[in-house]
């Protein structure tokens, strides 16, 4: 539930999204769900040469469960915050 | 709502599903569920090489389980009339690897 709840404080952030078959896409981050599956808008591929599978895609849907990584900007993320609030989930509180 | 994650924004439009075995099926999305399982209609498959351009292999109806889905990507018509796919060249996508 806390990476969801990040995730949704990082809706409108631009951010690159590395998926399980090495394709990164770029994006303004849309929304996200439970699953942590995440919908970008105005989306380009970041290797567009190598990549051109989605030239004619803006908008698109990754399924939660392909993501390898999310490429964060630098100011959407509070360490300490996160620190914390992922020791206190772990304690069960 | 227009900050749902859910793909009802996208019914009976064109969309392009990228699979985790890597293939690019481009079709009418009629239905999904929670589970990302997708009814596509008018469905085609688009294959690409590097040694020709990309083939288009018609499928017709298809329903797609969830799990093998990676990408739902809305299709731009506009742009996707300027592609000249005849001339697109390009390795197949990777599978994706969990």
């Amino acid at each position: 539930m806390l990476f969801f709840s990040y995730f949704k404080d990082l809706v409108g952030r631009e951010v690159t999204v590395e998926l399980k078959n090495d394709l990164a896409i770029r994006g303004t981050l849309h929304s996200v769900d439970q699953y942590l599956n995440i919908k970008l808008e105005n989306t380009r591929v970041v290797d567009q040469d190598k990549y051109p599978h989605m030239l004619s895609v803006r908008n698109c849907f990754i399924r939660g469960s392909v993501v390898r990584y999310v490429q964060l900007p630098p100011e959407g993320v509070d360490v300490e915050l996160l620190h914390d609030a992922t020791r206190r989930e772990a304690r069960g509180g | 709502m227009s900050s749902s994650t859910g793909l009802e924004s996208l019914v009976d439009q064109t969309i392009s599903i990228i699979t985790n075995d890597g293939r690019n099926i481009v079709g009418v999305l009629r239905g999904f569920d929670q589970a990302t399982n997708i009814i596509l209609d008018e469905s085609h498959e688009r294959v690409y090489s590097t040694k020709e351009g990309v083939q288009q292999l018609v499928l017709g109806l298809y329903i797609i389980r969830g799990d093998n889905i990676s990408i739902v990507g809305e299709i731009d018509e506009e742009l996707d009339e300027k592609l000249d796919l005849s001339k697109l060249r390009a390795h197949p996508l990777k599978p994706v690897i969990h």
